[in-house]
């Protein structure tokens, strides 16, 4: 078994351009992200072709700044670790290009990393993990829950069916003219208003661990359409809050109801929506009561970033699980 | 040829999608239109169930396109974020290709698409009622057209 190992990450799936160096899979030596929202804002979400150029233009500077920044020559480097998918695939290949030719250039193996092991494993870079392990993974494009038995072991356990809780702040946040992403914006307006619009929660049928958040954001499109038709004024302060209680409050629940089930030691939450503070603050009094242990990494862990990519990779180098030169990107890849 | 079908829940819009999934082949292109919270993620799921998909068919906003396995696979884009875009990822592979293709918010991509193509508009009567207009553009859609119009109407309309 490899135990020790510094990973170079790359990570270029949606909106960040990133890269990072990670040692033993747990220490981060650096971690450098580039953010393309600012150039997403005017547009008002991720724009594809913007996303590809802008990740060309960065990708080189920052994989020399993060070698740089860690202050490991070439020689101490034992792997490079890239994301794989799911993600926009002119996206990937620009990671995924830069990481080949890397490792063919400087003879390393190299790793392919599932994008949502990579969120999962961000919170290992803050807190050693404890099995059996429940991870919520919620962000733009995804809405999972995850039991993990041992490191890189993954089980799905329920998914959403519909839209992802990211993808329906931001459709939400569209309908409330507010700005991209939505997340925040709706997070930041909650704190003001009082959640007392009666959206619905759906739990889909009993034991269900999937998520829908479809209905939800037709009830608050119709509510909104209807305050206009009276010629009223929208409250969207209120909106916020209860939109937000509402995808709070199923998160949390079906994320309490799989720990029990599962009878697992630790419980996190990784991706964008993470960094939600209604989501961190109702998670850990969920779980105040209980015997398990919760976790939530910092907001820079939360988001889009390549130390998570090399922490994942580091469970991979040490399984020796290396990608052959015909790595391609997988806009679909299943975490398995 | 046009067809106007009145639909007044979830379910039934599907069973419309699912009928419609029937009378599709490989290379078909349907557009989907309609507001934010119309159906058209509904709709679609009706075509995949239709077209044999075992995966629950869920939103490709943020990933644009989506590739499902099926008797016939089933390509789902939703290409409401390439509106200041011109980029094309690959449209003429998956027109051509052997599934069939869905496309939400199309007007942004009008140039990539096939002039033969089957429209479908979905329009919001109120919170629980859609309007759902399908528009042949050739002889070939306006065949599927009718073959489920007359499947709809022997089904009790």
């Amino acid at each position: 078994m490899n135990k020790q190992s510094i990973i170079l990450g790359i990570e270029t799936s949606c909106d960040e351009t990133a890269a990072a160096v990670v040692k033993n899979g747990t220490e981060i030596l650096s971690n450098v992200v580039t953010s393309q929202i600012d150039i997403h804002k005017q547009f008002g979400g991720v724009v594809p072709e913007v996303a590809s150029r802008h990740h060309v233009e960065q990708v080189t500077v920052v994989i020399e700044t993060a070698i740089k920044e860690a202050e490991v020559g070439w020689d101490e480097i034992d792997a490079i670790a890239v994301t794989q998918g799911p993600g926009l695939v002119g996206a990937l290949l620009i990671g995924i290009n830069a990481a080949k030719a890397l490792a063919f250039a400087k003879n390393k193996p190299l790793i392919a990393v599932h994008h949502i092991a990579g969120h999962i494993y961000a919170n290992r870079l803050e807190q050693s993990f404890e099995f059996p392990l429940l991870a919520l993974i919620v962000s733009g494009g995804h809405t999972e829950l995850v039991v993990m038995k041992d490191h890189g072991e993954y089980e799905l356990i329920g998914e959403t069916l519909d839209d992802a809780a990211g993808e329906a702040f931001d459709k939400v946040a569209r309908v409330l003219d507010l700005p991209y992403p939505g997340g925040p914006e709706i997070d930041h307006l909650s704190k003001k208003g009082e959640a007392s619009i009666d959206f619905p929660r759906s739990w889909l049928e009993e034991g269900s661990y999937d998520f829908s958040f479809s209905g939800l954001k037709s009830a608050v499109i119709n509510y909104v359409h209807n305050v206009n038709q009276r010629g009223d004024k929208l409250c969207k302060e209120d909106i916020a809050a209860s939109f937000q209680a509402s995808v709070v409050e199923v998160l949390t629940e079906k994320t309490y109801q799989a720990a029990l089930e599962y009878n697992v030691k630790q419980a996190i939450v990784a991706g964008g929506v993470a960094a939600n503070n209604g989501l961190r603050t109702a998670i850990f009094d969920k779980f105040s009561s209980t015997n398990i242990s919760v976790h939530i990494p910092r907001l820079e862990l939360c988001t889009d970033n390549a130390a998570m990519i090399a922490a994942a990779g580091a469970i991979l180098y040490e399984k020796k699980q290396f990608a052959s030169w015909d790595l391609n990107g997988r806009p679909s890849l299943l975490l398995t | 040829m046009k067809l106007e079908i009145i639909t007044d829940s979830d379910k039934l819009t599907k069973e419309i999608a699912i009928s419609l999934a029937e009378l599709l082949s490989p290379g078909d292109v349907l557009t989907l239109e309609g507001d934010l919270g119309v159906g058209k993620t509904t709709f679609t799921q009706g075509l995949g169930v239709g077209l044999g998909v075992k995966r629950h068919v869920t939103s490709p906003t943020f990933t644009i396109i989506k590739e499902y396995n099926g008797r016939i696979p089933l390509y789902h884009m939703d290409v409401y974020r390439l509106e200041f875009s011109d980029e094309d990822i690959g449209f003429e592979e998956y027109f051509s290709g052997e599934g069939v293709t869905v496309v939400e918010w199309a007007k942004f991509i009008e140039d990539f698409l096939p002039e033969d193509r089957l429209s479908i508009h979905m329009e919001l009567i109120d919170e629980s009622k859609r309007k759902i207009i399908m528009e042949a553009g050739s002889k070939h859609y306006e065949d599927v057209v009718k073959q489920l119009q007359e499947l709809l109407e022997s089904n009790g309309g």
